[in-house]
């Protein structure tokens, strides 16, 4: 089996040229969205997007998550984990309910609010492409090797290398190896991330556990709970029977009587 | 009823017809045009006014399996009267969610994917089972009323016999979904405002949907004896209030031991939308009705009983609609606030409901308490009957 893939975007190496966001377009299919590629957001026509912050410039896309949340919420497993990391997405099985979205901490899926046959849409991590041996579309397409793409252990070692190789340049810290339990895109950074519109409210476990805690008790819930009732039920019964005969023993010895 | 009198037109009439007529539209222009035509949702506020509407209908329905395992299961027989009614607005009740939730749904004839598509650990498959499930068992339990007025006696007797597992499953069923709902929300602790996010939503919303459902039959109570002159069983009533008291007392100690333990009490302090509508909440739904209940004059006094249940009611919406929305709007980045389709479409189905209310307990024996009586003397008769066959 082939090892779990993933990128690095590295924000001091990026010059905000948008050929990811051209060349995801294009890899996807996706129509034009905005004139100013700087000025677009992500969208059901948008999957990924280059974000200026005075002179820096941050890519957003999905984090492809280690557990992620879309995955544990669905109620029709339309959302799965893939070999390559990806986290994928089977518009047959949906049903619309957009619980993903409502989940994701990363707010990344988007809906096709327009049509009457919608579909969530996202970054696949252009699992055809990696499938095929080939680099996603976006690290592809950089020039300045911003976005690199490669063996998740390997972009770990490489981002943890550069942190301690040049600690006056990088903000300490590896964004997306900790964050909801980790992910397949690490970033790293020269000012702290949320500067860069990055999301610093997310849990360091992973979003599913939260849940988790809930779901587990509805067994014994249940299993109790019936248990309970029908316990109830057959004393409450046994209980109104035996007061009802007593009355009727009461009744019948007080005729005897007289 | 003649048809002239049908007919006749009153305001209510007009207005309904009216509410009606414009969500009819609504509706169509939801299915021809999609959810973005239709709502004010977007890809950051992707649920609104319609999931906030199915909290409550699902909530207010929570009297049809707490009355249903007073009566049917711990055999406390003093509320036989209230066991239809109850069981009638839960039955509505889900009714309008299922209707919010077939326009809400982005694939609405996907909606039984669940059922052959499972994923455990999934809070919203559990929903969807629960909800197919519950309404299930509702329509069973409602079913002897509709077949009474056609005189079918067979299926009634079928009914009958299985009438305990079938109330014990509706408690199961209903004590998971109410719950379930506190439990989407476990999920998105950065996004809930802390006021209302805790890991025990589900705990909280499970005994807070009990007093309001109760409330919700002190209020129809009230007016379905004004609107039929008919008698009202105070007696009864006055200790279902007392269950409600002991309910929002519980409510209130659970949600601030929580914000205590948890840390949160300073966001009290916090001038903010959030914390005005969560005190808001707490006067309004828990703080108002605990106090005027703790008095028995009022607990014993209809017009007071039916003033209350109103706040209870209020303050459970409140509630559920920040959690659902206002709480949540802030984490968005969006001011959200429903479409003139949603509100349209949701105005409907409540008006819808409450006509089927109406109707119903007109012609079928739902509030009439010669009726149940009646019934219960039959059934004493039976088991007499039985007894004379067995003796033989």
């Amino acid at each position: 089996m082939s090892k779990e893939k993933g990128i690095l975007f590295d924000v001091t190496l990026c010059i905000g040229c948008g050929e990811c966001y051209k060349a995801c377009k294009e890899e996807n299919k996706l129509p034009q969205s905005n004139k100013d590629y700087l000025k677009d957001h992500l969208s059901d026509k948008t999957f990924t997007v280059v974000e200026q912050y005075g002179n820096n410039y941050a890519r957003k896309l999905c984090m492809h998550c280690n557990e992620p949340s879309c995955v544990s919420v669905c109620p029709v497993g339309a959302f799965t984990k893939s070999e390559t990391g990806a986290v994928l997405y089977d518009s047959n099985k949906c049903i619309g309910c957009r619980y993903c979205m409502q989940a994701c901490p990363h707010k990344i899926p988007r809906y096709e609010w327009e049509t009457t046959q919608p579909r969530i849409r996202k970054c696949v991590l252009c699992y055809d492409r990696v499938k095929a041996g080939k680099l996603t579309a976006c690290a592809e397409a950089c020039p300045t090797e911003a976005t690199l793409f490669g063996d998740m252990d390997k972009l770990i070692e490489i981002a943890k290398d550069r942190l301690k190789e040049n600690k006056d340049k990088y903000f300490q810290e590896i964004y997306g190896l900790k964050e909801a339990g980790g992910g397949h895109v690490l970033i790293l950074s020269n000012v702290p991330f949320e500067q860069l519109g990055y999301t610093s409210l997310i849990p360091q476990q992973p979003m599913p556990e939260f849940t988790k805690r809930a779901m587990e008790k509805i067994p014994p819930v249940v299993a109790v709970g019936g248990l309970f009732l029908t316990g109830m039920y057959w004393l409450t019964k046994r209980k109104n029977q035996i007061a009802k005969e007593e009355n009727e023993s009461l009744h019948r010895k007080y005729y005897h009587e007289n | 009823m003649k048809i002239n009198e049908i007919l006749k037109p009153t305001f209510w009439k007009i207005v309904s017809v009216l509410i009606v007529t414009l969500g009819l539209y609504s509706t169509i222009f939801r299915f021809t045009k999609g959810l973005g035509a239709a709502t004010h949702l977007y890809d950051t506020v992707p649920w609104g006014l319609w999931i906030g509407f199915d909290f409550l209908g699902v909530g207010l329905a929570a009297a049809g399996f707490t009355i249903a395992a007073t009566v049917h299961i711990f055999n406390f027989h003093k509320f036989d009267s209230l066991v239809r009614p109850a069981i009638l607005t839960a039955f509505l009740g889900y009714s309008v969610v299922v209707g919010l939730l077939i326009v809400d749904l982005g694939r609405p004839e996907n909606f039984w994917h669940p059922l052959i598509m499972w994923n455990f650990h999934s809070v919203m498959f559990e929903i969807t089972w629960c909800i197919i499930c519950y309404s299930t068992v509702l329509l069973l339990e409602l079913a002897p009323v509709v077949l009474e007025k056609f005189g079918l006696k067979t299926p009634i007797k079928i009914l009958k016999k299985i009438s305990i597992p079938i109330v014990i499953a509706g408690v199961l069923f209903s004590t998971l979904h109410q719950s379930s709902f506190g439990s989407l929300y476990l999920i998105v602790p950065g996004r809930l405002h802390p006021l209302w996010y805790s890991s025990l939503l589900p705990v909280q919303f499970y005994i807070s949907c009990i007093g309001a459902g109760l409330s919700m039959i002190i209020f129809e109570s009230y007016l379905n004896a004004r609107a039929f002159k008919t008698g009202i069983n105070l007696e009864v009533l006055s200790t279902i209030s007392i269950i409600i008291l002991v309910d929002l007392i519980l409510s209130f100690v659970i949600k601030f031991v929580d914000l205590f333990v948890s840390g949160k009490l300073i966001y009290l302090a916090i001038p903010s939308l959030e914390t005005y509508l969560f005190y808001l909440e707490i006067l309004v739904g828990t703080f108002l009705p605990i106090y005027l209940l703790s008095f028995k004059k009022f607990r014993e006094d209809k017009m007071w009983l039916y003033i209350i249940s109103i706040f209870t009611i209020s303050g459970f919406i409140l509630n559920r609609m920040n959690v659902s929305i206002t709480g949540l709007t802030a984490s968005s980045g969006k001011n959200y606030f429903p479409s003139f389709d949603e509100i349209s479409i949701t105005l409907m189905l409540v008006v819808l409901a409450m006509y089927a209310f109406n109707l119903i307990a007109k012609n079928l024996s739902v509030f009439n308490e010669e009726n149940n009586d009646r019934e219960l003397n039959k059934k004493e008769n039976m088991s007499e009957s039985q007894k004379l066959i067995l003796s033989e």
